[in-house]
């Protein structure tokens, strides 16, 4: 697939290499031409200097015969523009990155009179994976699927968890749980669960039911958390701004900022939430503000370096819940390693969402993807589909069909009702299936088999 | 340094050099040449066993950074000219293994300066008249470009090596995957190669003759395959000038009117490429026309035609000769031909020399210096094609031109000791500049277009050598390899 990225900053950036990495035809725009260069030293993409929003540019970029082009520069108008020449001058599909709460409300608008194939907000989508979280603080992430009907929830094995130690196979009668284990991230390195793995500690266990079963689960291993019902949330960007919205008044939350004006405007706009204009690297007021108390801790300041030393401090304080946002720090291992709970990325979640659209595009047989999620970056996926009439997998029992080494269904959706497949049961067309998969790329759900 | 991502390349490579060896082998069988054909064979055991060992072997760490990249080139370069000189020298066609390796080295960097007397090329056998030829039209789009539009290599980090290989200091890709590019240039270079062997076909030329020339020419390479050069009647002359002339246009030109984008493929570069040969042809028949007093000066209609002709040979560095000997000819001409070595084609073909973009960007910026001596705060940016050069390409291309001169200078000096140059410092010159700039025959008795470099010592082989490899993979990859930093921890 031929595609133009407009934008080299940290989302364009990322997509380059994902939607490299996924073979498609990549050429970057940028006005600055040393972050061109940046990237396209780095990945296999063609590179154009200029204004994306202008004629020429997007002509010399191949315009003519591309299939998509995303608009992810950091300025909404520009992305629109872009977007609209595009449409204008090529047959191609757009997406465009809209950042900006007031233009966001009315994206589903946008999104029609301009013939967007989809509006991305990073920022929106990271508060409300952020929400999800607070509202059930037990999940290092949560992602929903089957139209909210399964989940997808990971959550860290702590010391004396009671699956430490245990396998699969010894576990699973004793729980009497109705939950399908997906995976499992241990340091780098991410597993696909299978009957013989053993849990150790540290390890993030990521698998699949409906809401009600996985607290239930969580119940029998002693996990259960109750919602937070408040939280210290530092800096007040456009993801807290997003967060206040979700969340209403069912959370109480308590926002350190350092711009006065930006406190006054959330104050005026918010005026349920607790606004305190300071520096938030100042300890002693994280502690007059009340940090060991607080349910949850959030770190949403600009810097990735200060979120993680503000949630490692606040881990110190023995607060439950830390939420980190990291965007720009690639060393994905380490952070991992400091144990900081729910890690969120903006720009990650973005491109799980182009990488849907792309992969459904280029999908030729017609089981549509719906959902895609990225597990574990580059190694675990999460892909929901559509079984269409006809298709290879469908009307044998899963056991019986030659699935690929790193491939799970991991739960099907029939008529609304959530089935855990166990190795008898059959895949019908019109299924909505969700298969997890390590290092397999999926584009249809015929290529999980081999 | 990732010594195991290097083998694996360097490895691959010599895979590729065993199948580049059926071509010679193919010639052994159609000439009945059977001991030709048994070293050939020999030869494609060699490497074909060598590589798979190499290549073999699962590489754990795929990393590859511009420094491998430059490394990978270099050493390619190399090691391609070591294995490639063994048919020669198996045969007992040199006479030792440094002359073998000069002739390999000559070929595969398209220098086209031989060591052979025009009596051991007639005498020679036709698979390694083949084999010389072939060398020429393999380094004339890169090496490892080949390899590249072959085999999925480690992925995106080959534009490492594109960039250092491919000639000009501006290398960019025609479509997003490196490997497309590659297939996309060759692809051009073989339709464009094959309607040359077509066209010289038609003038008369045996079938193996003309896939020689036709070979030497795509890569601006320059062995002939006789004692008499080019001197085979007009016709023939007028179809190697215009394709050595095109074979020195860059090829991202080609691919842009090929998109239906001829004003883009008219580039600056191209359109002075267009002006400079030109006033060179005009020049040259007006100047050797009237002022020229040789044996053998023929009617104008002849000078005019032998001056495009070696205005095209010298100008794409291909360096064919015919029945005159541009030597003779007046100074002025003669002086217009060695700057014309040094202007080299355009970037992004297959010629030598400094390459017109990189005079371009120099001279534009000598008169920004004197501009800024009149007006000392003024801003300006040197535009090429109505776009802003970047600051990195001019520096760069500003180090190239003292590199270059160093070397040249260095050189000169080394080539001195050899006895053949005493008292001749247009051979010492010319001699350099040629195999620097990837020409081919200098101006004199000795390394002019009848002349051969037999008769330098060893020593001196060994400096034009690396001029020919400095010349062909502009300098840079040449002076890392060198750079003791580079194979530091």
């Amino acid at each position: 697939m031929k595609i133009i990225i407009v934008g080299c900053g940290r989302v364009g950036y990322s997509l380059a290499g994902k939607l490299n990495a996924d073979d498609n035809d990549v050429v970057v725009v940028d006005v600055s031409a040393e972050k061109v260069a940046e990237t396209t030293a780095q990945f296999d993409v063609m590179g154009v200097v200029g204004n994306g929003a202008t004629f020429s540019v997007l002509q010399e970029a191949g315009i003519a015969d591309a299939d998509l082009l995303i608009a992810v520069t950091n300025s909404d108008e520009l992305n629109l523009l872009c977007c609209m020449i595009a449409k204008k001058e090529g047959n191609c599909k757009t997406v465009a990155r809209i950042k900006d709460p007031e233009y966001s409300k009315e994206a589903q608008y946008l999104q029609k009179q301009l013939d967007l194939a989809a509006v991305i907000n990073p920022e929106y989508e990271a508060a409300k994976e952020i929400a999800r979280v607070l509202r059930f603080p037990s999940a290092v992430r949560i992602e929903p699927f089957g139209e909210g009907k399964v989940e997808l929830i990971s959550i860290r094995l702590g010391a004396g968890n009671l699956l430490v130690g245990q396998s699969v196979r010894e576990i699973m009668p004793k729980l009497r749980a109705n939950v399908q284990f997906a995976a499992v991230e241990r340091g780098d390195e991410a597993y696909i669960v299978h009957g013989d793995t053993v849990f150790e500690e540290k390890d993030v266990l990521t698998f699949v039911s409906t809401p009600k079963d996985a607290v239930d689960f969580l119940t029998k291993i002693r996990r259960k958390r109750h919602a937070v019902k408040d939280a210290l949330i530092v800096g007040g960007g456009v993801i807290t701004r997003y967060l206040c919205d979700i969340l209403g008044s069912s959370v109480a939350l308590k926002i350190i900022e350092k711009n006065h004006d930006l406190c006054e405007e959330f104050a005026s706009k918010y005026p349920k939430t607790t606004v305190i204009n300071a520096n938030p690297s100042d300890y002693a007021l994280l502690k007059e503000q009340g940090i060991e108390k607080a349910e949850a801790f959030v770190a949403l300041a600009s810097l990735d370096e200060e979120n993680i030393l503000l949630s490692l401090f606040a881990k110190e304080w023995g607060v439950k819940k830390l939420v980190s946002k990291i965007n720009r720090i690639d060393y994905d291992g380490v952070v991992a390693k400091l144990d900081l709970d729910t890690v969120v990325c903006p720009k990650n979640l973005t491109a799980d969402i182009i990488l849907r659209h792309v992969r459904s595009a280029k999908n030729v047989h017609g089981s549509n993807m719906q959902n895609f999620y990225n597990v574990v970056q580059d190694q675990v996926e999460a892909a929901e589909f559509i079984v269409r009439e006809g298709s290879a997998v469908v009307g044998k029992p899963i056991s019986e069909l030659p699935w690929k080494q790193g491939v799970l269904v991991a739960s099907i959706v029939r008529d609304g009702k959530v089935i855990l497949p166990r190795g008898n049961d059959s895949i019908l067309a019109g299924d909505s299936v969700i298969m997890v998969t390590k290092d397999v790329a999926l584009f249809d759900i015929e290529d999980a088999l081999a | 340094m990732n010594f195991s991502v290097i083998r694996k390349t360097l490895g691959a490579l010599l895979v590729f050099e065993a199948i580049f060896f059926l071509v010679p082998a193919i010639t052994a069988v159609c000439y009945g040449e059977w001991y030709e054909l048994f070293i050939f064979l020999i030869c494609i055991g060699i490497c074909g066993g060598l590589g798979g060992l190499c290549v073999l072997p699962k590489v754990k760490n795929k990393n590859m950074y511009a420094k491998e990249g430059f490394v990978i080139v270099a050493l390619s370069w190399v090691v391609m000219s070591l294995f490639g000189a063994l048919p020669l020298l198996l045969t007992g066609t040199a006479d030792s293994f440094i002359d073998a390796l000069f002739e390999t080295v000559s070929g595969f960097t398209t220098t086209g300066a031989s060591i052979f007397t025009g009596e051991q090329i007639d005498g020679m056998a036709k698979s390694l008249l083949m084999w010389r030829s072939f060398t020429h039209w393999v380094g004339g789009m890169g090496v490892l470009v080949f390899v590249m539009a072959f085999l999925p290599l480690s992925g995106a980090q080959n534009m490492h090596m594109m960039k250092a290989e491919s000639p000009g200091p501006i290398v960019s890709k025609l479509v997003p995957k490196v490997r497309q590019t590659a297939f996309i240039l060759y692809a051009i270079y073989s339709v464009m190669t094959v309607a040359e062997f077509i066209m010289l076909l038609c003038g008369g030329m045996t079938v193996f003759e003309a896939l020689h020339t036709a070979f030497a020419t795509a890569g601006t390479g320059g062995f002939a395959f006789s004692s008499k050069g080019m001197a085979y009647g007009p016709y023939i002359q007028i179809v190697l000038t215009v394709f050595m002339l095109l074979f020195s246009i860059n090829f991202t030109s080609y691919y842009l009117l090929l998109c239906g984008k001829p004003k883009e493929a008219l580039t600056e570069e191209v359109r002075t490429f267009i002006i400079i040969v030109f006033t060179a042809i005009t020049a040259i028949s007006l100047n050797v026309h009237f002022m020229g007093n040789f044996e053998g000066k023929g009617s104008f209609a002849d000078t005019l035609r032998q001056s495009a002709f070696y205005v095209a040979s010298i100008v794409s560095t291909t360096g064919f000769g015919i029945e005159v000997d541009f030597s003779l000819w007046p100074q002025l001409s003669i002086g217009i031909l060695m700057l014309l070595m040094f202007t080299g084609g355009c970037a992004g073909s297959t010629c030598g020399g400094m390459k017109l973009s990189r005079w371009i960007i120099l001279s534009k910026g000598g008169a920004h210096e004197v501009g800024r001596l009149l007006h000392p705060k003024q801003v300006r940016k040197i535009m090429m094609d109505g776009r802003v050069v970047e600051h990195e390409v001019v520096r760069s291309v500003n180090a190239y031109l003292v590199a270059f001169i160093l070397i040249f200078c260095t050189s000169i000096l080394l080539i001195s000791f050899d006895p053949l140059v005493q008292g001749d410092f247009t051979t010492a010159f010319t001699s350099v500049a040629t195999t620097l700039n990837n020409v081919g025959p200098g101006v004199g008795e000795v390394v002019g277009p009848m002349g051969n470099f037999a008769g330098f010592t060893d020593f001196s082989k060994v400096v034009y050598m690396f001029d020919m490899l400095a010349g062909r993979l502009e300098i840079f990859p040449m002076l890392v390899l060198f750079t003791p930093a580079t194979w530091r921890r």
